[in-house]
């Protein structure tokens, strides 16, 4: 019963983590736009922008990535499962 | 589904296990070894051939660090240059189909770079510095401020390592379930051999492996690049 209750409470607690992904999802749009922005103004700096704003956009990605590495922690490692066997 | 490393071999005599990182890096490095080898036996004025290709990444790996850390600073291109090549063949690796995971899915491997990354940072900073003035930097703007600087010095390498872990990680357990569910509908229809997982996995992994890989190596650098230079400057 309480092995059951663990797995059910990180199964809960992955799905939770990945809430991270909002903060990745914004932080990457709002990147995307603002470059979209900076090619209509400025067409010949294209290569610059588009490599500024993937790093940029690589850098917003890592919070939602902490979270993605919790979920996998959580479901495929789960470090509270050896309290109880 | 086991997310470790499987123990290839153990060492007999000091009991120390070898996982598949430790092979797969291994032939990695020695597959670059004889790339630079055999690229650079028959150097002529004009390239033909195979010393277009070697060329084109030595002079593109050159100037992205020259525009990145500026003219005087050349000579890290050689470590950059090599990480990066080494950081991209270690994301592509499991598109050649010999080895079963990326030694980027092994925590231990992006810590080492960032660990290494986190050692030049400070390093530099002392030699362009001084002690006395690397110290200083700590008490920037306010002395108050000492703990958060610390702590903001921790947590790059921490930032650093997991994001290309986490990203190819996650590239290849979303792969992973996707040929366990193709084999689970070929096995509906009944065929023995998971014949509808030939095509459309292949469009994922140019994401996935190519895409992915390609840009976390990428963006290593790019902050690695930018980091030393900040310590420099």
């Amino acid at each position: 019963m309480a092995k059951a209750i663990v797995l059910a409470g990180s199964a809960i607690g992955a799905g939770l983590a990945m809430i991270a992904g909002i903060g990745a999802g914004i932080g990457q749009g709002f990147a995307a736009g603002k470059g979209a922005e900076a090619v209509g103004k400025q067409p010949e700096a294209q290569g610059d922008i588009i490599k500024t704003m993937l790093l940029g956009a690589a850098v917003a990605e890592s919070t939602g990535i902490y979270g993605l590495v919790i979920a996998i922690i959580l479901l495929f490692v789960n470090p509270f499962i050896s309290y109880f066997m | 589904m086991n997310l470790g490393p499987k123990i290839i071999f153990t060492i007999p005599g000091l009991n120390i296990p070898i996982s598949e990182t430790v092979t797969t890096t291994w032939a990695i490095m020695i597959g670059l070894t004889l790339f630079a080898y055999f690229g650079t036996r028959k150097l002529e004025k004009v390239p033909r051939g195979f010393q277009v290709i070697i060329e084109a990444i030595v002079g593109g790996l050159n100037s992205i660090v020259k525009q990145t850390m500026g003219e005087d600073k050349v000579r890290f291109a050689p470590y950059i240059g090599s990480l990066f090549l080494f950081f991209a063949c270690s994301n592509l690796v499991t598109l050649t189909g010999l080895f079963g995971k990326s030694p980027t899915t092994d925590l231990n491997t992006t810590l080492a770079w960032a660990l290494i990354t986190f050692f030049m940072i400070h390093y530099n900073g002392v030699k362009s510095k001084g002690l006395g003035g690397y110290l200083k930097g700590f008490l920037d703007p306010i002395p108050a401020m000492l703990p958060m600087n610390i702590i903001g010095e921790l947590a790059t390498p921490i930032s650093l390592s997991f994001r290309p872990f986490g990203n190819i990680l996650g590239g290849s357990v979303i792969m992973a379930l996707l040929y366990q569910f193709f084999g689970y509908l070929s096995g509906l229809i009944g065929l023995p051999i998971p014949v509808l997982g030939v095509g459309i996995p292949a469009v994922l992994h140019i994401y996935f492996d190519l895409f992915s890989g390609i840009l976390q190596s990428f963006i290593f650098i790019m902050l690695t690049m930018v980091f030393v230079s900040n310590a420099i400057d």
